[in-house]
């Protein structure tokens, strides 16, 4: 059931998706204006924040949020193809600028109207079908941002379930970190692999074809250790199997 | 009073803001408000989960005969019991015992609960002048006699019974849920570590 | 990479440490198999069997936060109770005053031993090298600390001190240690293990002229402590010598048994799984006239050591602690550097909170940093600390302090820099997506290759 008035988003591409894979951002597009929303990209958005924010650099942090808060103010709703920066804007903006009473109530209002992608399709606007076909095997990834800070766990699962041809099979552990954790895998590059490994190895154990997932940074880490372990599963963004963009060998899939 | 008293209460006095506690009556679990023969069925249950032996007689007087099995099935010759009226009065002929404090070369220990938790199949046990609390955890098996009467719901309503008489506790009270044991090798969990190996339940239905 | 003890933390080390512990397969193994099908199976079973366990969590926060409001007023109550129960007390401000109170009670009565319940304040003030020093010998009596005792190493979790120790290490020092047992003997089983502890603590137990314990919770409306175990060491350490000294921090206050309850329906069932452990003993003052067994002279001794600094502050939360380890054993990095990589007493999350403010963040500030935010541990915590949040707090403060440095802060500030500056930054990064696709293997932090250009620009240019 979709709205009668069309809701205007604006769309965080993340800097992950913007930098590193575009066609997720793309996916996301199509996924929101089939689902009949009038979706505007504001060209100022850059980064949500994070890095500064969890590395403690909490005065960049203020400074970027307070400019995503401007640039995406105004929309009815904003939404993001990424569990980590919906839940920085939603959860943790709030909280970096409770300090400055005036930007606190802007934070706020900003995080209620802001939705992680999956997120938004399923609760926000009821939308489970897309009509889309993927014929493989898939496995699911939770982000830990989607799960514990966002509470998502049912809605990927919803959608997937609507693909034609798809059939999910579940890790034996959908609770434990893929490793990633932003800026740990550079700081603590040896202890991120081991937690990787592991995960990667779940992964290869349910037999599918596929992993997919809604946060980039934990597939684009899972992906490399697959590809390191010689495993033969490509990865993709939820999005692009939802937009039927879901083809070739994605997620560092290709190694120039 | 010494200096660093006055001083640590005094950094907490400026830190604490200090507020009256609104009424906050006990939470206590469902399981933990059995009544009756569903009570007792439930510290059965839980106290065999907790690893402990649990055997239903019916009268005191039965006691003897079936520590004089485990003496026989542990091969201790002699019996360690703590000065409890209620063992006491009972008819130890054929049987060494002896009455006082743990010593380490018991091998059988025997005592009287002072009460027991359904919720969790826990024996309660207070020190005093019929209950060395050393008793519990030297010998090697210890058997409790615990009267189906004694046993309450929650852990609550011990403390109640506790504090009837007396506002002060006695020195130790022991919740015992089963025979010792230590999962410190490899996470492997074994019995008897520095207590009992075997814990022996005797229930009565007897009100004595 | 050297062990740390309480006054020589390595939390500098841990990437080093973290090193040492991802290259043991053995130590891998033995966390693999422990954990995930070890104590987080566990503790599900334990809450499956308890409807009432979210609601219980509700209530030990709030009994936990009113506590802290005025823990003046219940360490207040709590020592009147205990001196009316002919016991004494004692308090501390700092590590080096609870040692000399300790010492100096065991020297009163000329110990020569000490039987020692397994206890982390001891492990924060340096408790056994202080006796040891002052030529009384401390006997540590649960498996685990004892163990690690002979070897000489600090514990690796705070429930499980001997959690990376395996079988065959414990055996081999066993036959280095045990003098008086039989040359030769078969130590292969882990059953033969914990009887042969169990024989050679024994005599230890009886012989002690003090016995040492810690205290799980303390109980205001009566004087109480208590301590849980599933051994019966601390019952042993603290019922047969004719003196008990407990020590505790001052948080851990209560202010009735009932509260006691709610605590004790939740730590054990979180920490093992289990419904209860098999000895929770409360003990109360010194022993009565007319008790047969039972310490003549109890000493209660209450350590502030810098917690009364994090009251109402920005950590206040982790006062509310009840060190039951649910949060290490969820931990994804503990799961894979186990806890000596920590460098000091506590490991993992809460490890990682508490370090910095006993150590300082100069030194520790890579522990709440070697964290992916997962958020796994306040998860589970029964008190529903605000563990991420706190770990964030203090990489604020090791931010302020220059941590990180170098190239990594070098490109952070870099990251920000463009980020403030959207004109800039798109203009930037187009290009630089389109190095880092050529750059291959020389990608730098093991960077992936990008898909080519960058979304605002194929969006600018009118793709859909």
């Amino acid at each position: 059931m979709t709205q009668t008035l069309k809701p205007k988003i604006g769309l965080f591409i993340t800097c992950m998706v913007d930098l590193m894979r575009p066609s997720v951002g793309f996916a996301a597009l199509r996924l929101l204006e089939r689902a009949g929303a009038e979706v505007v990209v504001p060209d100022t958005q850059t980064c949500c924040g994070q890095p500064a924010y969890n590395s403690g650099d909490f005065a960049d942090a203020r400074h970027i949020a307070k400019d995503v808060i401007a640039a995406f103010e105004g929309f009815d709703h904003v939404v993001a193809p990424s569990g980590s920066c919906a839940g920085m804007i939603s959860k943790h903006y709030p909280d970096l600028l409770k300090d400055e009473p005036d930007w606190a109530r802007r934070a706020e209002h900003l995080a209620a109207r802001t939705y992680e992608l999956t997120q938004y399709l399923v609760d926000h606007l009821d939308l489970k079908e897309f009509l889309a076909t993927f014929d493989h095997s898939v496995t699911y990834h939770d982000s830990c941002s989607s799960r514990r800070e966002l509470k998502i766990v049912d809605q990927p699962r919803t959608l997937l379930a609507a693909v034609d041809g798809l059939e999910l099979i579940e890790l034996a552990d959908t609770e434990t970190c893929c490793g990633f954790g932003g800026l740990f895998s550079v700081k603590f590059p040896d202890v991120s692999n081991a937690i990787t490994k592991s995960k990667t190895q779940l992964v290869e154990d349910t037999g599918a074809e596929v992993l997919v997932g809604a946060d980039l940074g934990c597939l684009v880490k899972q992906a490399g250790q697959l590809n390191r372990s010689g495993a033969k599963v490509r990865v993709f963004h939820i999005a692009e199997i939802l937009a039927g963009l879901a083809e070739g060998p994605g997620i560092e899939g290709d190694k120039p | 009073m010494s200096t660093a008293r006055t001083e640590i209460l005094a950094r907490l006095k400026a830190a604490s803001p200090s507020s009256a506690r609104p009424p906050t009556p006990a939470l206590i679990p469902k399981r933990g408000q059995a009544k009756g023969p569903a009570r007792t069925a439930m510290f059965v249950d839980e106290a065999v989960y907790g690893l402990a032996e649990v055997v239903r007689l019916k009268q005191w007087s039965d006691v003897v005969s079936h520590v004089a099995q485990v003496m026989a099935d542990t091969g201790a010759d002699k019996l360690k019991a703590a000065p409890h009226p209620k063992l006491q009065n009972l008819d130890w002929s054929g049987i060494k015992i002896a009455y006082g404090r743990g010593q380490d070369d018991d091998l059988v220990g025997l005592s009287v609960a002072y009460g027991a938790v359904a919720e969790t199949g826990t024996l309660v046990m207070r020190s005093g002048a019929d209950a060395p609390a050393t008793l519990n955890f030297l010998p090697d098996v210890h058997v409790v006699v615990l009267q189906v009467s004694d046993i309450d719901a929650n852990y609550e309503a011990v403390w109640g019974r506790l504090l009837k008489d007396s506002d002060q506790l006695p020195r130790t009270v022991n919740w015992i849920t089963g025979p010792s044991r230590t999962a410190d090798i490899e996470q492997t969990m074994l019995l008897g570590a520095h207590g009992p190996r075997k814990l022996v339940i005797v229930l009565i239905d007897e009100k004595a | 990479m050297s062990f740390f003890s309480q006054d020589n933390p390595q939390c500098h080390d841990f990437l080093n440490g973290a090193k040492k512990a991802l290259d043991d397969d053995r130590l891998q193994a033995q966390l693999a198999r422990s954990l995930k099908d070890g104590f987080q199976k566990k503790r599900l079973k334990g809450m499956s069997r308890l409807p009432e366990y979210e609601d219980l969590r509700d209530r030990a926060k709030a009994i936990k936060a009113h506590t802290l409001e005025n823990l003046d007023t219940y360490l207040e109550q709590f020592e009147a109770q205990v001196l009316a129960a002919g016991g004494q007390v004692h308090w501390a401000r700092d590590d080096a005053e609870a040692c000399k109170i300790i010492i100096d009670i065991c020297q009163s009565v000329n110990a020569k031993t000490v039987t020692k319940g397994k206890s982390m304040i001891a492990e924060e003030i340096g408790l056994n090298a202080q006796l040891v020093a002052n030529g009384i010998e401390p006997v540590e009596t649960d498996l685990g600390e004892y163990i690690i005792q002979l070897r000489k190493e600090p514990p690796s979790h705070i429930i499980a001190p001997a959690f990376h120790i395996s079988k065959e290490q414990v055996a081999d020092t066993f036959h280095e240690h045990h003098l008086k047992q039989v040359q030769g003997r078969d130590l292969t089983e882990p059953t033969t293990l914990v009887h042969e502890a169990r024989e050679e603590l024994r005599q230890k137990f009886i012989n002690a002229d003090v016995g040492i314990t810690g205290a799980n919770v303390l109980v205001a409306e009566t004087g109480t402590g208590l301590i849980v175990t599933n051994e019966g060491n601390g019952d042993l350490t603290q019922s047969l010598p004719p003196v008990h000294i407990a020590v505790s921090s001052i948080e851990k206050v209560v202010p009735t048994l009932d509260d006691a309850d709610t605590i004790l329906r939740l730590l054990a069932r979180t920490a093992t799984g289990q419904e209860m452990s098999v000895y929770t003993t409360f003990f109360t003052g010194a022993k009565r006239d007319t008790d047969l067994d039972g310490p003549s002279q109890f000493h209660m001794v209450l350590l502030d050591n810098r917690r009364s600094e994090l009251l109402g502050g920005p950590l206040h939360d982790v006062l509310s602690c009840m060190r039951c380890g649910a949060c290490i054993n969820h931990c994804p990095i503990y799961a894979k550097v186990s806890g000596h990589a920590y460098g000091w007493v506590y490991p993992g999350p809460i490890g990682s909170i508490l370090t910095p403010h006993f150590v300082g963040v100069d030194e520790a500030h890579l522990l709440p940093n070697a964290c992916t935010m997962c958020g796994r541990c306040e998860e589970v915590c029964p008190v529903r600390i605000p563990l991420p949040k706190l770990l964030r707090t203090w990489r604020g403060r090791a931010f302020e302090a220059g941590h990180p440095g170098g190239v990594q802060r070098l490109g952070l500030k870099f990251w920000a820099w463009f980020a403030k500056r959207p004109a800039l930054y798109h203009t930037v990064v187009r290009p630089a997506v389109g190095v880092l696709r050529c750059m291959g293997k020389a990608r730098p932090f093991d960077l992936p290759a990008p898909q080519g250009g960058t979304f605002m620009d194929r969006y600018k240019k009118g793709e859909r």
